[in-house]
């Protein structure tokens, strides 16, 4: 079933649906404010176009946030395509800041913003998300998901990871 | 970028494409054979990562050939023949020990990172953005390769011996990766890609002083700006003549696909 322009939800109301869907590999991010939904616009057939761009082209999470998208916007009746785009690339710069708080909760240190100058992680200072000290250090630059790095708390000795700034 | 209604143009780019493609599938796939293996549980995680990277750029790749009229990405991954793939030898050889695992992975991308810079700038537009995203990713390889090649460069006498040793197998057929696929000519003149023998200098820039400053000795010079190598390059790659380790590879990779083609899992 197609929408006629009078019937559709507002822009407002689907971006509100966008923030339902959760970014699988942080369950407790959503895709908006991961920054990887570029926008969304209104087809000549009455279809919902949604771009979005991965993380990590490798990112096996990319079908099941498709079809988590399409299926939370068919609870408002919205029939959607979800179309992966690469330009721009996404950069660790478009995760909000709502969704930074959250990954220093589940013990996730969030990426540094770094306007485009990415310095390799290795000499780049990371704090502990458990008790905020910047005496750590990097085990290794890959870790369980491809989006994160692990490290070594010497403050608290605790491992924690890290999303890769990108 | 113009004329890629031209069959020419479009033929000497899908030739470009399934080099790139093959090359990220097989190292990638080579990768994966550490998974549960590497010698220590860091490295066991950071090539399993790899590996996932690299089938991820060869997906991309294949899907940029999709978009051409070429298959679908499953198909052309797991359904294509031995003599249909282009990948350079050098992608195919066996994952030999830790000290070849980590030289070819090296030398692998440093060549990857090279040539997504130069195609970052290409004509073709789908390209240039695939470029321009996938450079990003390789950084983080680099940083692993190169700590590797550092650290066993001269740790031990075993550890040199070893490196040096897979250095020397590995150099010949590295070169092999800047063989250039049928059409370059073409693709200069659209703007699609550089010449390999361009990207092959670059190359050498790189990974010549590195390798020399991990106390190995490389089969190259340069001589009045101009980069030479003293050994032969092994080429046929890209013309689709490989080497038995390939068959067995493939078969490995493709029976279950093979298997039961079009099965939805």
């Amino acid at each position: 079933m197609v929408m006629s322009a009078t019937s559709r939800p507002s822009d407002q109301a689907i971006w509100a649906a966008l923030d339902d869907v959760k970014d699988p590999e942080v369950p407790v991010v959503s895709v908006v404010e991961m920054g990887i939904i570029q926008g969304f616009e209104w087809n000549e057939a009455g279809r919902l176009v949604v771009r979005m761009t991965p993380t990590f082209t490798g990112c096996p999470a990319i079908e099941m946030m498709r079809q988590a998208i399409r299926e939370r916007l068919a609870m408002l009746g919205v029939e959607a395509t979800v179309e992966v785009v690469l330009d721009p690339p996404w950069t660790s710069d478009r995760i909000a800041d709502s969704a930074r708080e959250k990954m220093k909760q589940i013990g996730l240190a969030p990426p540094a913003r770094h306007g485009g100058m990415i310095e390799l992680d290795l000499i780049q200072v990371v704090r502990c998300p458990y008790c905020n000290s910047d005496d750590t250090t990097l085990e290794n630059p890959f870790g369980p998901t491809l989006c994160r790095a692990m490290y070594y708390c010497n403050a608290c000795q605790q491992p924690f990871e890290k999303f890769k700034a990108l | 970028m113009r004329d890629l209604t031209t069959p020419e143009v479009r033929d000497a780019l899908v030739e470009y494409l399934y080099a790139l493609a093959d090359d990220e599938l097989l190292v990638g796939h080579r990768a994966s054979e550490w998974t549960g293996l590497a010698p220590i549980l860091e490295a066991d995680v950071a090539l399993s990562s790899i590996a996932q990277d690299e089938m991820g750029h060869a997906l991309t790749f294949y899907q940029l050939l999709e978009g051409l009229g070429e298959g679908h990405p499953d198909d052309l991954a797991f359904a294509r023949d031995v003599g249909n793939f282009r990948n350079a030898i050098f992608s195919e050889l066996p994952r030999g020990d830790w000290a070849f695992t980590v030289v070819r992975q090296y030398l692998h991308d440093v060549a990857e990172r090279v040539r997504l810079e130069a195609l970052a700038n290409s004509t073709y537009e789908p390209l240039a953005q695939v470029a321009r995203k996938l450079i990003v990713e390789e950084k983080y390889h680099l940083l692993h390769d190169r700590s590797w090649v550092a650290k066993l460069g001269s740790a031990t006498e075993e550890s040199h011996r070893r490196m040096q040793a897979a250095l020397d197998r590995a150099f010949p057929y590295a070169l092999g990766l800047f063989e250039p696929p049928d059409g370059e000519a073409v693709r200069l003149e659209a703007g699609i890609a550089p010449a390999e023998q361009e990207l092959r200098d670059r190359w050498l820039e790189e990974v010549v002083p590195f390798l020399e400053s991990a106390t190995l000795r490389v089969p190259a010079r340069q001589e009045n700006g101009t980069w030479q190598v003293l050994v032969e390059p092994v080429y046929g790659g890209r013309r689709g003549r490989h080497t038995e380790y390939l068959e067995t590879l493939l078969d490995a990779m493709q029976m279950v696909y093979r298997m039961e083609p079009g099965a939805k899992w």
